[in-house]
Parts: C-alpha cells; structure tokens; sequence
C-alpha cells in the first residue's frame, strides 16, 4: 500500500480563533510499499499530527488537502475506518501505557475483536499465538498472565503484538524507543526489522534518534512548523552541517565524522550507516598506508 | 563533609525481590554524578530515596547532615534535593505555567515578589520565558518537561537528581536542558546527580556510577567506565558512539586512539 499526501493540512481549534495552531501546513508526500520511512523534527514540528492522519485518527477537514492509503481515500466523504485501522498498525509513544485486559491473550486479541469480529475462534487464537512469538515471546508461558505482571519490555512487546494481530501491511511507530536502555532499544530495532518484510510491508518510524534513521532508514521526511522541509535519503538529507542545524536537529555521528573529515582534506563516501563509515574509513586508510585489509576486515561486523 | 552519604543502602519492593543491595557512595558538593545501569537496575529506587520519597529497608541516607530516616526532616531534605522524573505529565500540577512554576515556592511560603522572581529566573534557565501565561497541557512533551524542571529549579535546590528527564526531549531540547544542568552546576554550583540512559550525557561528569541488579558494579571517570566496553555490555549498557567506532576500527586494524567525544574521534582519525 503507498501512502499519497498532498496538500494535507491541519488546524487544531480552529473554530476558536484565538487558540487555532496550524499543525500541518500543505504537506504532499509520497511513501511508498517496502520502505523503512523516517520522520524527524523538532518537538511540535507537526511529526505525530501528520502520522495520526494515516490511519484516520485524526480526520482530513473539508479543503483541507487529500490523503489516500492503498485503496483507502481518507479525503473522501465516506471511508471505511476499521479495515483502513487493520491495516494500518499504530504504535504510540510508551504503548506500554494502553494496556489493560486481565490477560495478555485478551489484550493482543482485542483488535481483532474490534476489527475483526467475524474471525473464528480458531484462527483468532492462531492470530494471537503468532503475533505473540512475532515480538519474542513466549506464547504459552504468557498468555494466561496478567500483562500488568510482566517486565517493562515484555509490556511494551506485548502492546506490540496487539498491534500486529491483526496483520497490518504498514506499521507507524511513535517514539517507540522512548525510555529503553540501550540493550532494550538494540532489540526493539531488531525486532523492527525481523518483523519489515513479512506481511508488514513498510514501516514509518518517528524519531529523535538522527543515529537510529541514518542506520536504518531508506528515506526520511523532516518536519519543521508544520511543514515539511525535506524528504530524502539519510545521505541526502544530513548532508550538510549547517542546514540540518537550521532544522533544530543534530547530525547523526556519521555525517559529522565524514563532514568534519571532509574539512580536513579527508574524503569518505559512505551511505552514513555506523558499519558503512567505519567500512569506508577503514578502506580510505588502508589504501593510504597502501596495506592490504586483513581478509576478514571489510566485511562487516555484526554486532552494531 | 559529603553534601549526601548513602551507606549500605538496601531496598525491596515487596520484601522479595531486592531493588538496591548495600549501596554506599558519597557525593561532595558541586559534583556532577551520573548513574547509569539498565532498566531494573535500580537507578530509579536510588533516586527515591534521596529525598525520602522512599525510605530504605537497611543503611542510612543523610543528606547535608540531616538523616533521611528522620520524618521531620523530610521538608528540609526536599527543599534541598529536587527530583524531575521522566514523564513530564505526571508532574504538571497547575493550568497555566506560571502557576505550575511556582507550586513549589509557595508551599514554601516564598514571599510574593521573590517567587516572581524565582519564576523569572526558572523559565529562563530552560527557555521557556515566552510561555509564561500559556497552559501545559498544550506544550508538546519536550516543552512540559522543561517546565517540570522550571518547577524543581524555583526551589532553589542544592542538589538537582534528573531521573531519566531527557528521555523524551528532542535532541535540541534536550541540549538545552543539559547545558542548563552543566551551566547550574558549574555557575550556581548546584550538586547534580544525574541518571540516564544516554551514554553521550555522561561523558562531561565528575563520576559515573553504574549500577547493576542492585548493585555498584563500577565507579570511576567516563574515560575509565568507557574503556570497559565488554564488561559494559554484558549489563546491557552502551559506549558512546563515537568510542564504539573508534573501537571497531581497531578491531579491524586500524590504529586509532580510543576516545569518548565526535571531537576527539575526529582528532583521532585526522592523525591517523
């Protein structure tokens, strides 16, 4: 499904004149099926506005631009909102926080209750059962549980996979490292990834990290009042120090390496991930003492 | 004299798991401590007990002389130690955020004209003069916290703990909060303990300590927490990014110095 904005809009309390912010201002973007999709910008950029707009939770006013999910046409007079909503997963910040049923089987099942309420009960167990094991867990030790007795990952796992049940083809993901450690955000960014490519097909990510979006992300939009400023490939868009300064981010630590290198008279083309730095670096230097890499050097650790 | 004394501290929430196992350490005035440790590793107890919102199971707190354990000291001891947590919405308390700001003076009982003051010169520290007369809850949430540290900093406390107050800021946000943090302790010589999970804060502190299951596992500057990168991992902890790279381009034969800073790596490649 490709998601087709343009000349999106929003205004919150617009009908009181003195209280009316403009969240969105004419935003046309194209993300399209299969890519890991980021949206940075400072707070209040409009970031969370724009991606509560993709699954309708936030709905489109009259001349207020068109915005169309696969074969949903959220513009539209009429919409069908729960198929659009099962089809398009929506991950919050700390979605630890909505929890709420007695047992973790109940709440991954939940959506597809709302959704879904002509599934079997078999296939919804079947459902659940695989969207529990999606996000590493162990289905039988835990579906009986209350969620509210699991561990601060097991909850925010959990919440995951009831989002996942009911087997969306794009999954939106709000801030959704807020708060892990860095252990816990190293397997949340591989979770993501085992879980891009099945039937998740593309995966919009929302996030401060500039490190997390340049290693992972195959393009980004950048937010800023409202508008969006840029929409490019981490490459593209961190290429220069000063305008990514304008923007109220940070470089991530790969662009101010490479551009810092740059001054100096070093040049290292890479695609700004940590493994593609350190590869390109590690080819420039060797090249320059004219040594030969040892056979196992440029292939890549795996450890990132 | 140690500003705070924690000796063979223990706690446990339920009288079975043990959250803080006999943590001891000191903290002198105008240090600038982070406590770092994954999540559960009991970062968030210690900061509890600080100000006796907790009070430990075993061992004694004394903060500037006064015990922790004593309740009539539980008002000197908050008036001294301030405590922003992560989540801003659960420390908002008024509709407008100058009325939030200053909550804590006036349950002080701060003359009228000093607390103005003090709101002037807390929403300045963190930027947020010009939202004096609007409501919180139309602040986004990097903009809330700020106002949550506005509130703790109108206290005039002499030791500011930060539970983890960065976690939700943008990475400008959360600049301009750290360069307060480093400009209060360094100008105002305000004693900071902060706990966090950004490896990248911590480079600039006196002392880290990282805690683990309960316990002290490490203590020392960032230079020799960091050159533990193994041990580091095994706990689920992280080098900062820059000494990460640093330290897989040695790996691959590469020899370049070990260093904690973008800056220093750059230095470091430059002489390569």
């Amino acid at each position: 499904m490709q998601i087709i904005a343009q000349n999106l809009t929003y205004i919150y309390s617009e009908k009181t004149k003195s209280l009316a912010v403009k969240a969105l201002d004419n935003i046309s973007v194209t993300i399209n099926e299969g890519e890991f999709f980021g949206i940075i910008g400072k707070t209040g950029s409009g970031k969370s506005t724009f991606v509560q707009h993709l699954n309708g939770l936030i709905k489109i006013a009259k001349n207020k631009g068109s915005l169309t999910v696969g074969e949903y046409n959220l513009s539209a007079k009429k919409c069908d909102y729960k198929a659009l909503r099962s089809k398009v997963g929506m991950v919050f910040q700390y979605p630890e926080h909505q929890l709420f049923a007695e047992t973790v089987f109940d709440d991954v099942a939940f959506g597809i209750k709302s959704f879904m309420p002509s599934l079997s009960k078999e296939e919804t167990e079947k459902r659940v059962k695989n969207a529990i094991e999606l996000v590493g867990l162990d289905y039988e030790k835990l579906k009986d549980k209350s969620p509210f007795d699991l561990s601060g990952g097991q909850k925010r796992r959990v919440a995951i996979a009831g989002v996942i049940v009911t087997q969306p083809e794009i999954l939106v993901l709000d801030e959704p490292a807020a708060g892990l450690d860095p252990k816990g955000k190293r397997e949340f960014i591989a979770l993501l990834k085992s879980l891009h490519g099945n039937f998740i097909k593309t995966i919009i990510i929302v996030s401060h990290d500039m490190n997390l979006v340049a290693d992972n992300c195959t393009r980004t939009a950048v937010f800023g009042d409202g508008k969006l400023l840029e929409v490019g490939t981490p490459k593209e868009i961190f290429s220069s120090k000063e305008k990514v300064k304008s923007l109220g981010l940070e470089l991530p630590v790969t662009a101010f390496l490479t551009q810092e290198l740059d001054k100096k008279g070093i040049k290292i083309d890479s695609d700004l991930t940590t493994q593609g730095f350190i590869d390109a670096f590690a080819k420039y230097y060797f090249a320059k003492k004219g040594l030969t890499p040892r056979n196992d050097a440029l292939k890549g650790g795996n450890d990132l | 004299m140690a500003l705070i004394n924690v000796e063979n501290v223990s706690f446990s929430y339920d009288k079975k798991i043990k959250a803080l196992k006999s943590v001891s350490l000191s903290v002198e005035r105008g240090e600038y401590i982070a406590v770092i440790g994954h999540n559960g590793s009991g970062k968030s107890t210690l900061a509890k007990l600080l100000n006796g919102l907790m009070i430990a199971d075993d061992g004694e707190i004394i903060v500037d002389g006064l015990s922790v354990r004593e309740k009539k000291n539980l008002f000197e001891i908050r008036k001294r130690v301030g405590v922003v947590f992560q989540n801003p919405d659960n420390q908002i308390v008024a509709s407008i955020v100058e009325d939030d700001v200053a909550f804590g003076p006036e349950n002080l009982g701060i003359p009228r004209k000093e607390i103005g003051e003090r709101i002037d010169f807390a929403l300045n520290a963190v930027g947020m003069t010009e939202f004096r007369k609007s409501s919180p809850m139309r602040l986004s949430g990097g903009q809330k916290q700020r106002i949550a540290i506005a509130g703790v900093l109108a206290l005039m406390p002499k030791v500011l703990v930060l539970d983890e107050s960065t976690a939700m800021l943008d990475p400008k946000g959360r600049q301009e909060v750290l360069s307060v943090v480093k400009k209060l302790n360094k100008e105002k010589g305000v004693t900071v303990i902060a706990i966090t999970h950004y490896m990248e804060e911590i480079v600039d502190a006196d002392k880290v300590i990282v805690l683990d299951g309960g316990e002290i596992k490490m203590a020392g500057t960032p230079e020799e927490i960091f050159a533990r990168r193994k041990e580091l991992k095994d706990i689920g902890l992280e080098v900062p990014l820059s000494s990460f790279i640093a330290q897989k381009l040695i790996d691959l034969g590469v020899p370049v110095e070990n260093v904690l800073t973008e800056d220093g790596l750059v230095e470091a490649l430059c002489k390569l």
